[in-house]
């Protein structure tokens, strides 16, 4: 079966307030969600992994410059519009799946309910070369 | 059935991982021979039924083991001096506990925290690394390469397998609670990920500080260390909330208390404090009993933990009891005197998401609720743990919206 990465990653959607602002009973409806989504891919047989990674204040970037120690930015990075939020690695029968799974991850709820549209990179994972015939 | 062979097995697993050791002198190796015997008794137990003598079985399996991996080395050794040191031992096997011999070897100094708590776990809880694996969520091959280079590690030090004896004893010891504790904390609050709990890692914890407190009854710390574990478990069942949310301290339902631990700790940290000699841990424990001595949040008795928290403070010079030492002053001389705390200690602590939840807190208390939401904000961002994360987005939210 095919390995996908879905990747989520966190930017500014048009008309989305930063979940800080969100109401208390919104933010725990979209951690309901999250929690769900994991519960369902791994009852599925789905799930190979699947986290969350701390905010983009933690973040460094590190360049090796030759001789010498290498440099380390920290951040968070203004220039950057937008930062890796997560990720999950599924196990599935086809691209169709995991584009099913995509779909489902990106109407995750926001304020009021409306789902926010993140949008979920779909990636395949390299694999064996395929079986000659 | 099976559960019951299990827990039988990692019952004996020390001793008999001591006596292999001690009779052939090589650690690694004896471990390697005995995790194989308790893997053979875990699939032969249950369908043979259990021998007469455990114990006794366990050594022999290991030993045969040795044995043959012994043997199968001769070619490059001298052939008739290993020959000879391994006859089959004498049927009786010496009853003596190992667990601390253990202890002492395996949270070597020489180790790293998360290589010592993944040998111990191993050698002498009598995990398999599969299991420990699953508990730390790393594959089981990088598990057992940790595991293997561990030992690599002590094999290299030179450490005999005996009680440390001296001036060397106090700091071995201190690093055994260390690793203790760590592995309590582990399974307490897990550091990162989605599990708060991965109870049964403390759960290890407990069982080996129980060990050690059968072996040492008489020493403080390590009384304080496992008073500290069973008064911090008890509050286990209050701390999550149904959906899995975190519920702070303040805010549990202290009927779901664990009151059996409590009695049982408050009686440790007690006795172990009347001793003298207060340590670190003892400290902790006094604190976390006079929590626990609460029916309801609003009894605690804060000037008492705000003095145990100023002597903690003296003692380890530790930034993050400062943290807590404020929230103790703001509940008694109010949350402009915690504050004024915090900015004191900031600087050692730059960039700690706690600073930030707690003057978050400290300034909800104060009725500054801009800043607060504020700081519970930066703190968000700054957590590695996600249900510390929900909780302090869901707190900037709720100040937050009018």
């Amino acid at each position: 079966m095919p390995k996908f990465m879905l990747l989520m990653s966190y930017s500014k959607i048009e008309g989305v307030e930063p979940i800080t602002s969100w109401a208390p009973g919104d933010i725990k409806a979209h951690i309901d969600f999250q929690q769900a989504l994991g519960q369902e891919l791994t009852d599925r047989g789905e799930l190979v992994d699947g986290q969350g990674l701390a905010g983009p204040d933690l973040a460094k970037v590190v360049v090796f410059k030759g001789e010498g120690a290498p440099v380390v930015t920290d951040g968070p990075f203004p220039e950057t519009k937008e930062f890796l939020a997560g990720y999950w690695t599924v196990d599935v029968e086809s691209q169709e799946r995991a584009l099913e799974i995509a779909a489902q991850a990106s109407a995750a709820p926001g304020p009021n309910g409306v789902p926010i549209g993140q949008p979920i990179e779909v990636r395949e994972v390299m694999s064996a070369p395929s079986v000659e015939q | 059935m099976t559960t019951g062979v299990e827990d039988l097995l990692r019952e004996h697993a020390p001793q008999v991982l001591g006596v292999v050791a001690r009779r052939y002198g090589d650690f690694a190796a004896a471990e390697d021979a005995v995790q194989e015997a308790l893997l053979a008794a875990a699939l032969h137990w249950p369908l043979d039924g259990v021998p007469d003598n455990p114990r006794g079985w366990l050594v022999r399996a290991a030993v045969r083991r040795m044995t043959d991996q012994f043997r199968s080395e001769q070619a490059r050794r001298r052939r008739e001096d290993v020959a000879a040191s391994l006859e089959p031992p004498p049927g009786e096997v010496v009853d003596r506990d190992d667990t601390l011999v253990l202890l002492f070897l395996c949270c070597h100094p020489a180790l790293t925290p998360a290589s010592a708590i993944a040998l111990t776990l191993r050698a002498v809880a009598g995990l398999t690394t599969a299991e420990i694996a699953t508990a730390f969520l790393v594959p089981e091959t990088t598990m057992a390469q940790r595991i293997s280079r561990a030992k690599q590690r002590v094999k290299a030090s030179g450490v005999p397998f005996a009680m440390p004896v001296g001036d060397e004893r106090a700091p071995r010891l201190r690093s055994v609670l260390r690793v203790l504790y760590l592995l309590f904390n582990e399974g307490y609050t897990s550091s990162s990920g989605h599990e708060l709990h991965r109870g049964e890692l403390s759960g290890e914890a407990i069982r080996l500080a129980r060990a050690v407190h059968a072996v040492l009854p008489d020493d403080g710390e390590v009384a304080g260390l496992l008073a500290l574990m069973l008064l911090t478990d008890a509050r286990r069942p209050a701390r999550t909330a149904a959906d899995g949310s975190l519920v702070p301290l303040a805010e549990q339902d202290r009927t779901l208390w664990d009151h059996g631990l409590i009695v049982e700790g408050v009686a440790l940290v007690t006795s172990a404090v009347s001793r003298g000699m207060v340590g670190e841990y003892q400290l902790q424990a006094a604190i976390a009993a006079v929590h626990d001595d609460a029916a309801k949040a609003e009894d605690t008795d804060w000037p008492e933990i705000l003095g145990l928290y100023g002597l903690l403070e003296r003692m380890t010079g530790n930034p993050m009891v400062t943290l807590n030492r404020a929230v103790a002053v703001a509940v008694v001389h109010g949350p402009e005197a915690g504050l004024v705390l915090l900015d004191a200690v900031a600087d050692r602590l730059d960039g700690h998401y706690r600073l930030d939840a707690v003057r978050a807190h400290l300034c909800e208390m104060a009725g500054d609720v801009e800043a607060a939401v504020e700081h519970y904000r930066v703190a968000a961002g700054r957590t590695t743990s996600t249900p510390e994360r929900n909780y302090l987005v869901t707190q900037a939210a709720r100040l937050g919206t009018p």
